[in-house]
């Protein structure tokens, strides 16, 4: 192949972020758009999720917000006829949209390319069957397992093998139906479960309690293979990688270990053929030098992101300079710019990989991890211990913990078992049983986890033990003080172990210690990550910091040229991609102006921890301590904290407390839109309206208050934060259950009641200001009524259906607000809206997940604008309007139920999504159609059943219309009781199912949906009572668990089925971004 | 609890580096270099090569997965890369006082008190190594509390291939074909790698005339400290050269064939000590991850006529071995035996032995 004869190239995006496929794409295909504009090539990109970095002007020439699917990127291909295409930047999304294309014959058809590993070659490392073949050409031992494609075959296997065995999905991601069987039983639910979504499953003999190790290996077209980094994950095998604390470089192998595996990968992906970057994975006798290779992924992966940002190599950017040809021997270190390319880096430090989850957000999941994926997002720590970077970590994650010890108490009730069968609460959990006298051999015998791990923490434990015999911060020596910050201990840490119970004043013991700290030269060091562990000279700006080490690599200018920006940590429910954004963004406005830009952030899934995206990059922690360690270095001009969602936002009053210069709105007038009281107080004042609510203490007030304001209510427990565990109660019943289940209502734990507008319109206003002034603003409204948090709501931009009078509100009442909190700064405004009246339900003084998407839609950059603002630069109105526009943008939400076993996928005031989309289209139909087909919906089958149970009275009336376009276009409509007298009544034919509590009654749904005989169902809950709850429940799970779309929203439905009655995927217009 | 005595490294230049006793608690001095390997510290403290050397690693933590048992297969160490450890000390980050590995019959802590070799943590080893790497190698030394102070003590004006070498002949495998191997301070996984290849090795020691002994190819292996020392080898080989009969060399094996061809070497300001050393082939496209250790190197722009450079650092342009160019006489520069390191290169043992 010759790069120069590659002149346009067509790479290909992951989608929406979800679990098992997340930020890492972005990041991934960000550094090949940058690789490919660095050689003068032309690129098109393919990606509806509008909130990431890659699609943002200035990384591809072209940009397509389409699903990432076959028919659509055949259509682009169509159009723009690139010569090349890249399928290895874009996830398992990408790449099993590349294969068939290719099986199909569409990229011979066009005559493009693939670049960089060849179709046969992914094939081959997709297909299991044909896996193991190639691997037992060079006598390379894999997992033995079976394929089958029958239940009935996946019995005769597992006998045959013995149990336990692992059952996995072939040609899906992050383990999506894969699990751990011990007999016949589990094994034909599993089996079942995954021939749905997969039309091959293996059975495999389980090799649970072995190491898990994985190299990230890296070859060119010229054969030359480096191994960029090994991993080990913590948790033995059993538990997904994804799922696993994972630390790099590996730490229990001997070099005869290290480099046996090192050997092993490069002679695979020799035999494979890669070009560019695979990981290989194996599982690990940790009593010999046994192994099994458990899988080989040919393209960029969740870990290659990890490696990228552990080792500060950057992997995706050679992978696709090797892809168009290049070899490694032509490319340069980008840390060092003068050593090669062609090198394995050396750390000087260990890193380790958390997940976090999510769990606690969705009803009936369970809480056990395992071979399948759950968990949301995750963070990396460095250190140079073992214990600072675990403790780091475990802070970083951002759950309440402060580290391995000194925690709240966990409840446990039965710690062996909780060893034994591990939960997201793992480490806790190891955490409690060494506290209670657990023995580093007994866990290790009920975890496996391998015993130089469990040393370590139990070092962590000791240390604590010991700080814990003192009470008071003059009798702590030094050595210890220093010994614990060693171990990676937050000063929080230390006040309570000396304080216990007694601490109350945490910010005032927190200050003793660290200004004792101080005063005994108890400071952190800054130190670089340069690949090579300073064997050569390097410039990197890729830094963090640590206790075990007395020099800085840094000298600093003290010039106060410096601008901090806090990122937004680990993606999870709430909080990803889209803070990212704003975040990268910040970073570019302040270079641009001629600031020195500094990143501090841990998320390895992210662009904003690339270190040539900005001058200085501390990948370390965003707690007050380390944030305050790192400002004490840098003393810079100021600090941004609006662009990285709430928890910089959350820091506001302590860094200002501590004198910190922060840039835009004031910290007071931060605290004054977060506290309740204050803010609501302030709208009083000024007379904007807003629904009622009271903070209550006691049953009887509650109810006092119900009377006053009516059903449906909205609670909330005031302890937990960001909408967790809040829900909607309708009558007594379901508010007495919640109440019972989820909050505990009590003078120190009072519960938010407010009432509960139905069928409102929720109406979202994001806008910047400066002084109080609006300058630039973006009105969108939610498709759904309000009661779907705003984070799973569909949302509209320009807004098509609201009236030009509640507009005008809106704007004025935003700049009565923004006038009165005196803001400088991005922020948004939630409203609720019904005939005209408006009430603010909530306003947060920062940059909101929808930035990125009325950014793009409305092609003016809010963050960009905000920045400047915020430093302090005059900024003219844009004279722009939405009311121009001649399209509409659709941002719809990405859910991951079907990776959560058991989790009820209904949708509510608390947000259960996990990423997003956004299209745009001529008109709502084409924006909503592209954007749900995005998100994973598909267009039933024409002939095929749709199962409508429409919930209330008044959401089947909402319903009826696109009940009349489904019949009117051929489906066939299959109705549970009510909905089927409805439909009836209506003069719309439909065939009577029955409900799972009817079992005697035929013909029942789920035998329907278990027979493939729907290809769509619109469950909508009618009320939270226990038997609609169960009932719905069976549906909504079934069909998530076969793969059959599922919409839960009577108004998203309607329109979704509108979209698709109306117009045929063939009438969507393929135009890119800048065509618009 | 265990009691822990602090230790001091002391720069020749003044620089003094606080840290704790891990090994055995006494003084010692030496060359202080710095290792940026991420594993292998029982192949690196038993590897000749770092005679009279302080090992610094700057990978962090030190001693995770204990030491494997100290026994002989074959008339060579099974595990290790010689009989004893050959570094004065070795110095780390953080060490872990608890070890996990089936292989592992001990602790570090408890090998280098055995062996009375002086370990010690809490050490900024990155601090320590970008100082080395500004000013170059030098010397140091480390008192313990409680023990004596020492001088500084230079290694590189000994000769320390002299010191290493083997006293007698040895022999080891068999095979129809005999390789005499000139011991400067062998890895015990070179006379693996050509025993496992078939052949019979005749071990002699540095300065042997092996030039009385039939022999089917000469192969000069690694060894310590500055390659002027070994005079007499060089003398020996020059005879090989006449000979015409195959010869290979090694790290100490490249300088002195070199040497011996005619060319310069000179010290490097830090050397090259790590498994991540690309060098490339030269005139092809193939690149190799290597392992080094060396402090010395030859001077590409010296080799006579009839000599090449066979490949040549990726990072700062130095030999990293010779051919010549019609005769079979080749060297590397780094270690295609590894141990430790990664085993890209070994098929170097196969060049050699198909050319006998």
């Amino acid at each position: 192949m010759n790069k120069d004869s590659i002149k346009k190239v067509l790479l290909l995006g992951s989608g929406a972020l979800k679990i098992g496929e997340a930020g890492e794409f972005d990041y991934s295909g960000s550094q090949a758009l940058k690789a490919m504009k660095e050689e003068g090539i032309e690129t098109v990109l393919i990606n509806p999720n509008i909130a990431t970095v890659q699609t943002s002007d200035g990384f591809a020439d072209k940009i397509y917000f389409l699903p990432v699917t076959p028919y659509f990127v055949e259509k682009v291909i169509e159009k723009e006829r690139p010569e090349g295409i890249m399928l290895a930047f874009g996830g398992q999304t990408a790449l099993n949209c590349g294969v068939a294309l290719y099986e199909s014959g569409v990229l011979d058809k066009y005559d493009v390319k693939v670049l960089g590993t060849p179709v046969r070659a992914i094939m081959d490392t997709e297909d299991r069957e044909l896996f193991v073949k190639k691997l037992d050409q060079i006598n390379v031992k894999t997992i033995k397992s079976e394929a089958v494609s029958t239940v009935h075959d996946a019995i005769s296997a597992a006998n045959a093998l013995g149990y336990p065995v692992i059952v996995r999905a072939a040609y899906a991601l992050g383990g999506l139906g894969s699990g751990f069987c011990d007999d016949e039983q589990q094994l034909v639910a599993l089996v079942e479960k995954a021939l749905a979504f997969s039309p091959q499953v293996l059975v495999e003999k389980s090799l649970k309690g072995w190491k898990e190790v994985e190299y990230e290996v890296v070859r060119d077209r010229f054969d030359n293979c480096i191994t960029v980094c090994n991993m080990e994950n913590f948790d033995p095998l059993g538990i997904h990688t994804g799922e696993s604390i994972v630390v790099a470089p590996s730490q229990t192998l001997s070099n005869e270990d290290y480099h046996y595996l090192r050997k092993l990968a490069i002679k695979i992906i020799r035999h494979i053929g890669i070009v560019g970057e695979c990981n290989v994975q194996y599982a690990f006798d940790p009593s010999s030098m046994d192994y099994r290779v458990i899988e080989v992924n040919a393209r960029l992966s969740r870990s290659s992101a990890l490696a990228s940002k552990a080792t500060g190599y950057p992997l995706a950017f050679v992978a696709a300079k090797l892809g168009l040809g290049y070899g490694l021997f032509d490319l340069k270190n980008s840390v060092t710019k003068e050593t090669s390319a062609f090198f394995e880096p050396a750390l000087d430090y260990i890193v380790v990989k958390i997940p976090r989850w999510d769990l606690g957000k969705f009803h009936g999941v369970k809480r056990e991890i395992g071979s399948s994926m759950k968990s949301v997002g995750e963070v990396m720590s460095i250190g140079r211990t073992f214990e600072e970077a675990i403790q780091k970590g475990l802070r970083m994650i951002g759950q309440g913990m402060h580290g391995f010890v000194e925690n709240k108490e966990i409840k446990i009730a039965d710690i062996d078992r909780a060893l034994k069968e591990p939960t997201d609460k793992r480490i806790f959990v190891i955490s409690k049983a060494m506290r209670g006298g657990y023995s580093v051999e007994r866990i290790h015998e009920l975890t496996k986890i391998d015993r130089w791990f469990l040393y370590k923490l139990y070092n962590i434990v000791m240390t604590a033990d010991e700080m814990e015999t003192y009470n008071d911060l003059s009798q702590l020596p030094a050595t210890l003080l220093r010994q614990a910050k060693e171990q990676g201990f937050s000063d929080f840490q230390i006040a309570r172990a000396l304080h216990k119970e007694g601490l109350t004043d945490v910010e005032g013991a927190v200050a003793e210690i660290r200004g004792l700290r101080k005063s005994l030269g108890i400071v952190p060091v800054v130190k670089q990550i340069d690949t090579l562990a300073a064997e050569y000279p390097a410039m990197t700006n890729y830094l963090y910091l640590t206790y075990n080490g007395t020099a800085d690599d840094v000298n600093y200018l003290h010039d106060h040229r410096s601008i901090v920006v806090l990122g937004s940590g680990a993606y999870r429910i709430g909080s990803s991609v889209e803070f990212d954004w704003c975040s990268v963004n910040a970073l570019m406005t302040v270079k641009r102006e001629g600031w020195r830009s500094v990143m501090i952030n841990y998320n390895p899934e992210t662009v904003s921890t690339d270190y040539d995206m900005c001058d200085r990059l501390y990948f370390d922690e965003l707690t007050y301590e380390r944030v305050m360690d790192i400002l004490d270095l840098e003393q810079p001009h100021g600090v941004i904290l609006s662009v990285g969602g709430q928890i910089p936002n959350n820091l506001a009053t302590r860094l200002d407390d501590a004198g910190v210069p922060i840039l835009g709105t004031s910290a007071k007038s931060i605290d004054n839109a977060e506290d309740r009281h204050k803010f609501s107080a302030m709208l009083d004042r000024i007379g904007v309206d807003q629904p009622r609510w009271r903070e209550l203490t006691s049953f009887d007030d509650i109810n006092k208050f119900i009377d006053e304001v009516g059903f449906p209510v909205l609670v909330r427990p005031s302890y937990v934060l960001s909408g967790a565990a809040m829900n909607v109660c309708s009558n007594n019943e379901e508010l007495e259950r919640f109440l019972r289940l989820a909050a505990n209502v009590s003078k120190q734990h009072p519960v938010v009641v407010t009432e509960f507008i139905q069928n409102a319109k929720e109406i979202e206003m994001d806008a910047v200001a400066q002084n109080g002034e609006i300058k630039v603003y973006a009105i969108s409204e939610h498709i759904e009524f309000a009661g779907v948090h705003s984070g799973d709501a569909t949302i509209q931009f320009p807004p098509q259906k609201l009236y030009v009078e509640t507009i005008r509100r809106i704007k004025k009442v935003s700049q009565k607000i923004a006038k009165a909190l005196d803001i400088s700064g991005p922020f948004n405004i939630q409203f609720l809206a019904k005939n005209n009246d408006i009430k603010v339900i909530e306003c947060n003084l920062r940059a909101s997940r929808s930035f990125p998407f009325v950014s793009k839609v409305l092609k003016l950059n809010f963050i960009d604008i905000a920045t400047r603002v915020m430093l302090g630069h005059d900024v003219e109105k844009p004279h722009k309007n939405a009311f121009d526009l001649d399209y509409v943008g659709i941002k719809a939400s990405q859910f991951s139920f079907s990776r959560l076993q058991g989790a009820d996928p209904v949708l509510g005031v608390d947000m259960s999504s996990t990423g997003e989309v956004g299209c745009i289209g001529a008109d709502t139909d084409e924006a909503i159609l592209k954007a749900m087909l995005s998100v994973g919906m598909r267009i039933p089958s024409k002939g095929k059943g749709v199962l409508l149970s429409t919930g209330t009275a008044k959401q089947k009336a909402a319903m009826l219309d696109a009940a009349h376009e489904l019949h009117n276009s051929g489906y066939s409509l299959y109705a549970t009781g009510g909905t089927h007298q409805f439909l009836t009544d209506n003069g719309i034919p439909a065939i009577k199912v029955y409900w799972p509590s009817q079992p005697d009654m035929q013909p029942q749904a789920l035998s329907l949906l278990h027979d493939k005989a729907i290809d769509l169902v619109v469950n909508i809950p009618k009320n939270l009572s226990e038997t609609e709850l169960t009932n719905g429940y069976r549906i909504r799970r079934a069909a998530i668990d076969l793969n059959v779309p599922l919409l839960t929203n009577a108004r998203l439905a309607s329109a979704f089925i509108n979209a698709f009655t109306h117009m045929s995927v063939d009438d969507i217009e393929i135009r890119s971004w800048d065509e618009y | 609890m265990r009691e822990i005595k602090k230790a001091r490294l002391i720069l020749e230049d003044g620089t003094v580096f606080e840290g704790k006793s891990f090994g055995y608690d006494s003084s010692t001095a030496g060359e202080v270099v710095f290792n940026t390997a991420m594993t292998g510290y029982p192949e690196s403290l038993t590897d000749p090569s770092y005679e009279g050397q302080i090992l610094v690693t700057t990978y962090p933590i030190l001693g995770n997965y204990g030491v494997p048992p100290c026994r002989e297969k074959d008339d060579v160490s099974e595990y290790y890369e010689s009989e004893h450890i050959h570094c004065k000390a070795i110095v780390a980050q953080d060490y872990s006082w608890d070890h996990s590995h089936w292989q592992a019959d001990r602790s570090l802590a408890d090998w280098l008190k055995e062996e009375k070799i002086v370990g010690v943590y809490g050490i900024d080893t990155r601090g320590l190594t970008k100082h080395l790497r500004e000013h170059g190698s030098m010397l140091g030394k480390i008192i313990v509390d409680g023990a004596d102070d020492v001088p500084f003590y230079d290694p590189n004006a000994e000769n320390l291939v002299a010191k290493v070498s083997c006293k007698r002949v040895e022999v080891h495998g068999e095979g129809l074909k005999t390789v005499v191997l000139v011991d400067c301070g062998v890895k015990h996984n070179i006379i693996r790698c050509l025993t496992r290849r078939g052949v019979k090795v005749i071990r002699v020691p540095w300065d042997y005339d092996f030039t009385s002994i039939p022999y089917d190819g000469l192969f000069i292996s690694n060894g310590p400290g500055n390659p002027d020392m070994a005079e007499k080898t060089v003398d020996n080989i020059k005879k090989a050269i006449e000979i015409g009969k195959p010869i290979c060399g090694i790290c100490m094996g490249n300088q002195l064939l070199s040497k011996a061809a005619g060319a310069k070497t000179y010290k490097l300001s830090y050397g090259h000590r790590s498994h991540n050393q690309p060098v490339r082939r030269v005139g092809t496209e193939k690149c190799y991850i290597t392992s080094q250790n060396h402090g010395f190197a030859v001077d590409n722009s010296s080799l006579p006529a009839d000599w090449e450079p066979l490949f040549i650092n990726m990072n700062d342009g130095t030999n990293e071995g010779i051919r010549h160019k019609t005769k079979p006489f080749f060297s590397a520069q780094f270690h295609p035996e590894a141990s430790s390191g990664p085993k890209d290169t070994e098929f170097l043992f196969d060049e050699f032995i198909n050319m006998l």
